[in-house]
């Protein structure tokens, strides 16, 4: 076959995909991960919400994935292909995947893109992310409460604000807990890397840390808080309910299965429309695992009820009086914190020390 | 910032141990690479042997079972390399990525029931009075068995490639392999012999990460320690107590950058974690200058008797 006749055969199956298309064909969904479906973690849970598609739609669906997809040149490529793979909607999701998400989405007009955790849209390319933050701020309360040492070490992945959203929550509350507690901030730069994890995790608890708060998508930091013994830590994006009672005490779980669940009855339905959707713990984007008899009953209650009033919109994590790091201004009493700073949230609040790299 | 925050006796101690995978996966490399094979498999026998060694070790309750398992399984899949490029004459950087995709493939379908499970994990060894020396003692005589063997391995690699007959034949097969051949030496079976003893090492270095390191198994754990490995073997020139060093380095820089941030100290992380790679080049470019690289001759050369 020469390259004239593959060429024109190629046109002709596309030609015949698009056809297909118009028919009663099966909406196709793909999805872009940043790490193993094994991970235990984040991608773990997006793999959870692929299958809960398939459960809820049937016949209806159909999906494909891409799993250890780095963030960057090679990210467009797969995104590419998933969309001349005849893709109708794309989930990209991770921070990273936002410019090669962007610039995919401009070549292939009639696919619909949604980034998560991203904060630039276009007409067919929608953002959506949970409000991790507000569990942070659980997860800071217990830090604070059970900390011995009043040092809690905390994993970054890579200095975005997401991340950076997350620490100042958890500080806010530990603070709040426990005046005297202290943060001891380490970047990975990774996502996922077990074996770097837990070497940063090793790292913070032979420098005092007694709580291990990560924002990796691995189990591997709460196998070191195991192995040192009498030292806790959190679930991160999924339970990681294998480290019950302790080192795991709490988690945060997200749950995309509704959302994704939607988004694509809007493509069936042709009602699909960019947009920015930011959930948290009341409409159940973020769940909190369960909190174990590790934690003292009366710190869990008051976490439950720190919950409820996030739940309930009374309380926002982000309440004035706060100040940034430097010591100047930033909500002054009783205001809260708009999406708009969160969403690119570049600063400490006042009290944590160490620099956010740029 | 507070230095003082940073034990370094336990920095020391903790880079031993990060190092070990790819410290093991490295000589076992450099041993294959000096018969004169290229086997950029590295990283999927890495995994293999993580995760057949935390099934072994799950199972059994013996982590050390865990760590033969693991050798066994790497050595049997880079025997299937060696089949491919020995005997099949195909060609060795390609043969040796797709080893790469083949194992982790292998590994995440071997490992979905082994998810989430904790592992038996091997205890240090305290060795009586000389782990109680202060300073050294925990530096040296407080770790796992796997570390002690890493450095006899290192050791016994560079005696035996040194001093002894067997160590000669490799190399001279490394180096030409034709003419090995002309002296009567069996090119092919020592080169085969050679690239399991790299599978081997690269298993017993995966299965330390699943086994005792993190230790756990997670799809995709090893994340690129496999061409680490292959890029310490470069640095350390093909020599056996370089590679030590080489490993030592890679491991070290990653345990102290993140001491380092722990400590509250502003330090260019990725300038740190850059800097291996960097001397990597750096070596090279001088070695390269000097006229002698020091790579076996024949690396990645196919061998068949006919020509």
């Amino acid at each position: 076959m020469n390259r004239r006749t593959l060429l024109a055969g190629a046109v002709l199956a596309l030609g015949l995909a698009g056809q297909g298309m118009a028919q009663d064909e099966p909406v196709k969904a793909g999805f872009i991960f940043v790490g193993p479906i094994g991970d235990g973690g984040w991608t773990y849970e997006h793999n959870q919400a692929r299958l809960a598609v398939e459960e809820h739609f049937g016949d209806k669906v159909e999906t494909v994935f891409q799993e250890s997809v780095p963030e960057g040149a090679d990210a467009e490529r797969a995104m590419t292909q998933m969309a001349l793979g005849g893709a109708d909607i794309i989930f990209t999701t991770s921070f990273g995947y936002m410019d090669p998400t962007i610039n995919v989405a401009k070549k292939f007009p009639d696919v619909k893109f949604e980034h998560a955790t991203g904060y630039k849209q276009a007409d067919n390319v929608a953002t959506y992310s949970a409000r991790f933050y507000e569990g942070r701020a659980i997860e800071g309360l217990i830090a604070g409460k059970m900390t011995k040492t009043n040092k809690v070490g905390y994993i970054g992945s890579f200095p975005i604000p997401e991340v950076i959203r997350g620490i100042n929550s958890a500080y806010i509350h530990a603070k709040k807990a426990n005046p005297e507690v202290e943060f001891n901030v380490v970047w990975a730069y990774t996502w996922f890397d077990p074996a770097k994890e837990a070497d940063a995790a090793q790292a913070l608890i032979e420098q005092g840390a007694d709580v291990i708060i990560q924002h990796t998508d691995s189990t591997a930091p709460l196998a070191a808080a195991e192995k040192a013994g009498d030292v806790i830590g959190f679930g991160q994006a999924s339970d990681m309910a294998e480290y019950k009672p302790s080192p795991r005490v709490s988690s945060i779980i997200d749950n995309w299965a509704p959302y994704y669940i939607e988004r694509i009855q809007a493509v069936m339905d042709g009602t699909w429309e960019s947009g920015n959707t930011w959930d948290g713990i009341g409409p159940g984007m973020v769940e909190i695992g369960e909190i174990t008899e590790a934690v003292p009953a009366e710190v869990k209650e008051e976490a439950l009820a720190l919950k409820e009033s996030i739940a309930s919109g009374e309380y926002h994590p982000f309440t004035g009086p706060l100040n940034k790091q430097d010591g100047s201004a930033w909500l002054a009493e009783g205001e809260t914190a708009d999406d708009g700073t969160l969403a690119g949230m570049d600063f400490y609040v006042e009290g944590l020390t160490g620099e956010i790299p740029n | 910032m507070d230095l003082s925050a940073i034990n370094p006796i336990l920095l020391i101690a903790s880079l031993m141990v990060s190092a070990t995978p790819i410290l093991l996966a490295a000589i076992g490399e450099m041993v294959t690479e000096k018969a004169g094979v290229l086997n950029l498999g590295v990283e999927g026998m890495m995994i293999t042997g993580a995760v057949v060694g935390f099934a072994v070790g799950v199972n059994s309750g013996s982590p050390l079972l865990g760590f033969v398992g693991a050798a066994l399984a790497s050595a049997l899949l880079s025997l299937s390399f060696g089949l491919l490029t020995q005997y099949l004459l195909s060609n060795q950087v390609a043969t040796g990525l797709g080893l790469t995709l083949v194992g982790l493939g292998l590994s995440a379908l071997i490992g979905k029931p082994y998810e989430g499970i904790k592992s038996p994990t091997l205890g240090d060894i305290h060795l009586p009075l000389l782990s109680d020396i202060p300073v050294i003692g925990p530096i040296l005589f407080q770790h796992d068995i796997m570390v002690y063997l890493s450095i006899a391995l290192v050791a016994a690699v560079w005696a035996v490639l040194k001093y002894t007959r067997i160590g000669l034949v490799l190399r001279a097969v490394g180096e030409n392999h034709d003419a090995a051949h002309a002296l009567g030496y069996k090119v092919i079976r020592i080169r085969l012999l050679a690239i399991m003893f790299g599978g081997a090492c690269a298993g017993l270095g995966g299965a330390y990460l699943s086994l005792v390191r993190v230790p756990q198994w997670t799809e995709g754990m090893t994340a690129g320690a496999g061409w680490i490995a292959l890029a310490i073997v470069v640095f350390a020139s093909w020599k056996p107590w370089r590679v030590l060093v080489g490993a030592y380095l890679f491991g070290g820089v990653t345990v102290l950058q993140l001491n380092l941030q722990a400590a509250g100290l502003k330090v260019p992380v990725e300038y740190l974690s850059m800097s291996p790679y960097l001397i990597t080049i750096l070596v090279l470019v001088i070695i390269s200058a000097r006229g002698f690289h020091g790579a076996p001759a024949s690396l990645g050369r196919s061998f068949h008797a006919s020509s």
